[in-house]
């Protein structure tokens, strides 16, 4: 695989190790000093850090000036950006102004409905959806283009990727989906979380058998539990979200204060199960408003020390 | 046809409680075929001002009148002979035909009846439903005749989003995933494989980003 950017997530799938990334929600309000130290509980123990843009819709100091933030403590960023919010305009210039400031990496997602945030009065823009999003920055990257037409000076460095979720329906469409998504220009994969390992591997069997494995770099998406509670609610009120009920009756088997260790458990063994599937090549291990965790689960999925490229 | 539904009795109220006279004016089209704004309505609605005025005592003129149609100037000028005899008309046509009354009668005020919904049909008696925001450019034949510009809350034109659970929207169990429809329908037709065609970016331009909207037709303009 040869690197097109300078991005360090890029060369670490290029020299073939496992990538490792976590991601950080903004806060709400200015305090970016809340951005600095969860980046610091976890800089040390993944090799790109994802900032969320928005997400589920409630309003938060923006993905942009929190990626920018951890650029200048010499990390590396993820910016995360839907097409939620901003039109195509937007969007351009702010990639512009991401890769001014050296930020490599990219997401591209619809984002979530507005109806589940705290503006659920608001338009919706949705001028581009994420496919398209995909493209254009890839556009951008390769053929100096704006989506215009016009030229543009010192094309943006961007590392592109997007998510997929194996467990969304209609199921049958899943792996043409992630096809689409790599043909509009998507260089990596981060899934959705992963907690029915048997329907991701079955995901993943679909993916190998059109090779598409291969044409990106797929990072399995995990979220460790924190109580019964967590998973009872990512079960049933998350979109898109498949928990089968032998995560909570495990959790349930466990007395209250000690779930959070079993969540962590649980974690750690789907990265260590994950990792003898053919085509994952990275974790990204979403611990919401748990980053503290992250280092445990990083050193015993057996994926520390991160390596340096 | 154009999908209204009624306004909440006291907003009309608060727009007309100082008046002493007021034509309700309903409309024969789409919003008769939705319950909002034809006959039956306009006879219910005028009732209901004249009971709030009769409450409170006053003596105030309501009359009643159900034009053809209120987004043609023909029909509209039925109305010239007596307009003036009224300070206000209470339109409970759709969004169209309350601004062609306007402006048929400059000098006239007009309020608002109903709030205009959608362009949409009956689903079953009492339920109406959105198929067309009238985006000017027409992606029916890729979707296989399921519209996602209305249907997916989104308007991903590349789906489903993430979202999309057992046939449902994001955004509500009620709500149909509008790419688990046009799945299921590429699926009917032995079309699945248009399914991985990336659909190209859309100009929105003659949606309504690109400003109020004409369709000139030459060949038809005498």
């Amino acid at each position: 695989m040869s690197v097109k950017t300078d991005s360090k997530l890029e060369k670490i799938f290029a020299a073939g190790h496992y990538a490792v990334t976590s991601e950080c929600g903004p806060p709400r309000g200015t305090d970016m000093e809340d951005v600095e130290k969860k980046a610091n509980l976890i800089k040390d123990h993944v090799d790109a850090i994802n900032i969320t843009d928005n997400q589920t819709s409630v309003t938060r100091l923006c993905s942009l000036a929190a990626c920018i933030k951890l650029k200048l403590m010499g990390l590396e960023p993820v910016l995360q950006m839907v097409t939620r919010d901003r039109n195509r305009i937007a969007l351009q210039s702010d990639i512009l102004g991401a890769a001014a400031f050296g930020i490599n990496n990219m997401l591209c997602l619809s984002g979530d409905h507005q109806s589940f945030g705290d503006n659920p009065q608001g338009q919706n823009v949705h001028d581009l959806d994420s496919m398209q999003l995909l493209q254009v920055v890839r556009m951008m990257r390769d053929e100096g283009k704006f989506l215009g037409g016009d030229d543009l000076k010192k094309p943006p460095k961007m590392f592109v990727g997007a998510a997929a979720n194996p467990f969304a329906d209609p199921f049958e469409i899943r792996v043409p989906r992630l096809a689409k998504k790599i043909a509009a220009g998507a260089e990596f994969i981060q899934t959705q979380c992963i907690y029915n390992l048997e329907k991701f591997e079955e995901w993943m069997k679909g993916v190998r058998e059109r090779g598409l494995h291969e044409k990106t770099c797929i990072m399995a998406g995990l979220t460790p539990m924190k109580s019964v509670g967590m998973a009872k609610y990512m079960k049933n009120r998350v979109p898109g979200m498949d928990v089968p009920d032998e995560v909570i009756k495990r959790l349930q088997g466990v007395p209250k204060e000690k779930q959070a260790q079993e969540g962590i458990d649980i974690c750690v063994e789907s990265i260590l199960r994950l990792k003898e599937c053919e085509g994952v090549r990275g974790f990204h291990i979403m611990a919401i408003e748990w980053e503290e965790k992250v280092p445990e689960i990083v050193e015993r999925g057996g994926l520390s020390p991160r390596p340096q490229v | 046809m154009i999908v209204a539904d009624k306004k909440p009795i006291e907003e009309i109220i608060e727009y007309v409680k100082d008046k002493k006279s007021i034509l309700v004016a309903g409309c024969n089209e789409c919003v008769t075929v939705c319950e909002a704004g034809g006959k039956k309505e306009v006879g219910i609605l005028a009732s209901a001002l004249r009971m709030y005025f009769k409450n409170k005592g006053e003596d105030v003129r309501i009359d009643e009148v159900t034009l053809e149609r209120q987004c043609d100037h023909e029909y509209l000028q039925e109305i010239a002979g007596t307009v003036r005899e009224y300070d206000g008309i209470l339109s409970i046509a759709c969004g169209v035909g309350i601004q062609f009354m306007a402006e048929e009668y400059p000098n006239m005020p007009v309020y608002p009846g109903v709030n205009t919904c959608f362009m949409g049909a009956t689903e079953e008696r009492g339920l109406w439903v959105e198929r067309c925001q009238g985006c000017g450019e027409c992606v029916l034949a890729f979707t296989g005749a399921v519209c996602p510009v209305t249907r997916c809350a989104k308007r991903v034109l590349n789906g489903p989003c993430g979202g999309s659970t057992e046939g449902k929207c994001e955004i509500s169990k009620d709500v149909d995933c509008a790419w688990q429809l046009i799945v299921d329908r590429l699926k009917a037709l032995g079309r699945l494989e248009d399914y991985e065609k990336l659909f190209p970016i859309k100009n929105w331009s003659t949606d309504r980003a690109g400003g109020p909207r004409k369709v000139v037709r030459e060949d038809v303009q005498s």
